[in-house]
């Protein structure tokens, strides 16, 4: 028997320019934010060890701590993952009806001029009072629950919805209303043909802001509204009474990545809607 | 807006323009268009050339004056393309046909003919920003097409594109009157252009805009590109500055 060489099918080593490019391109948006994370584990590692004595050092565990403690211990990360769950069901029941209020409420307000009059400074009025005053009433009408949570999480989100909805179906371009006009066009085609389609840039603008502030909104829901399964806040909470500092940090840090995943997820969903036919204008 | 006599596609009777900041656009402006005539405007900047176009499609009311037009089909093609960029070409071609709710099948057909002349085959699934200006420019004359117009009003449709697209698409506008015969009201500031396409040419004076000048342009359609080197065009462009220039003074 003898053996037979066979010509590789290709080289596997060989990086194509295009695939080189993409290496780079990637290397270039991961860079920074990896930068800046190496840099924040590094002071932290130096804040606990040099800055803190060993008996204060529960005040900032070392990461790997937080790591192990955390996330590696699978009964606490049970407990927080499903804390997680919880928070994440009041977080987007609560921007989908912030969604959904804001948009209706910014159309209302973009088809008339005394619409908008009447409802926009309670809007603002809306946006400027501090959630923790009216967090009591909510309980007094809302029980302790699931809705409470929710509504402090609606009350937290919509303003953006509101804003930036109505930023965009007011920014119609002046020439293609003219459009509308030269067919003799009713409001709904208008709105529905012009002003929407041309307004869901923003939309997407105020949904990703919102989507951020719904975990925030859910988490300070979660701190005072305790009935029912028990969400990241009241966990967080737990933790900081009984001084259970990796395990509080592991919780924060799921909270903050769960923003952040709201916030890509939004950002994914206006790449698919509108990403074909809108650029985001960047820096070179 | 009134009717016109017959014969007539677009009259203006001593019409003028005011605007609430006191700005005054046009003075006693009075001007026809007959049907399947083809009228050039030219004017400085600030002329009221476009406050005329925007009154003659019903966008801009006159202060003063009556407007009279042969038929509601009117198509107007803008400076800017005005095209809808989250619109594929074909459903910005569309556009005019949906709001008019016209049914789907006779609106398909109408699209695929106003494409077919302007030359779009091809780029029906493209959207806005993957045209060139010339292109954008075609999908916006498709778009007025649409709607069959009697009359046609262009505002410096032209005005952003380089020489050889100006050309282009000027043959294609040529081409278009020619075969719909509709009439032509063209505002451009360029009156070369204004001659090669015209078979009349208005001159408007600076602001406040005034008619100060018409002249017949006796070429037969379609006019080659080269009839603007010819020593007759030159007579008659000579004629047409010399009023404009006039008109500053």
């Amino acid at each position: 028997m003898t053996a037979t060489a066979r010509a590789p099918l290709a080289a596997p080593t060989a990086t194509s320019p295009r695939r080189l490019g993409r290496l780079r391109s990637t290397a270039r948006r991961a860079g920074p934010p990896l930068g800046v994370l190496a840099a924040v584990v590094g002071v932290w590692y130096a804040v606990t060890y040099l800055a803190l004595a060993p008996r204060r050092r529960f005040l900032l565990p070392p990461p790997h701590e937080v790591v192990t403690d955390g996330f590696g211990d699978w009964t606490t990360f049970g407990q927080t993952l499903r804390a997680l769950g919880t928070t994440a069901k009041v977080a987007l029941v609560g921007l989908v009806i912030a969604a959904a209020l804001g948009m209706v409420f910014a159309v209302l307000m973009s088809q008339a001029g005394w619409i908008e009059r009447s409802f926009y400074p309670w809007a603002v009025a809306l946006q400027t009072i501090p959630i923790l005053a009216i967090v009591p009433l909510i309980g007094f009408w809302l029980g302790y629950g699931f809705w409470s949570r929710t509504v402090v999480c609606v009350l937290v989100a919509l303003f953006p919805i509101i804003t930036n909805t109505l930023f965009g179906l007011q920014s119609t371009d002046p020439g293609q209303h003219d459009l509308f006009t030269l067919r003799q066009a009713g409001r709904w085609a208008r709105l529905v043909h012009l002003e929407f389609p041309s307004a869901l840039p923003a939309v997407f603008t105020g949904l990703r802001i919102s989507a951020g502030l719904s975990v925030i909104g859910a988490i300070v829901g979660d701190f005072f509204f305790r009935q029912g399964q028990q969400g990241l806040g009241s966990l967080i909470d737990d933790y900081t009474q009984r001084l259970q500092s990796a395990p509080l940090f592991a919780a924060i840090m799921v909270s903050a990545l769960f923003g952040l995943a709201l916030f890509w997820l939004f950002g994914l969903a206006a790449r698919l809607a509108i990403g074909a036919w809108h650029t985001p204008r960047r820096r070179s | 807006m009134v009717p016109a006599a017959p014969g007539i596609a677009l009259a203006f009777d001593d019409v003028g323009k005011t605007f609430p900041d006191g700005t005054e656009a046009l003075r006693g402006v009075s001007l026809s268009v007959a049907d399947g005539e083809f009228v050039t405007v030219v004017g400085p900047s600030g002329s009221g050339k476009s406050t005329l176009l925007r009154i003659a499609s019903g966008l801009t009311k006159p202060s003063s004056g009556t407007v009279r037009a042969g038929s509601d089909a009117s198509g107007y093609v803008f400076q800017d393309p005005t095209l809808l960029p989250w619109r594929t070409v074909e459903a910005n071609v569309g556009l005019f046909a949906q709001l008019d709710r016209v049914p789907k099948k006779r609106r398909r057909e109408l699209v695929a003919a106003a494409i077919s002349r302007t030359g779009l085959e091809g780029f029906e699934r493209h959207r806005p920003a993957a045209l060139s200006g010339g292109m954008r420019m075609r999908v916006s004359l498709a778009r007025a097409l649409t709607v069959a117009p009697s009359l046609f009003l262009f505002d410096e449709p032209f005005g952003a594109l380089d020489e050889i697209t100006r050309q282009r698409l000027g043959e294609q506008v040529q081409h278009l009157h020619g075969r719909e015969r509709f009439a032509g009201l063209f505002v451009t500031h360029s009156v070369v252009e204004a001659v090669w396409l015209g078979t009349r040419v208005v001159v408007l004076s600076a602001r406040p805009g005034r008619v100060v000048a018409q002249v017949d342009v006796p070429f037969s359609y379609p006019r080659p590109a080269d009839l603007r080197f010819d020593a007759a065009f030159g007579d008659l462009a000579r004629t047409v500055s010399a009023a404009l220039a006039e008109s500053f003074t």
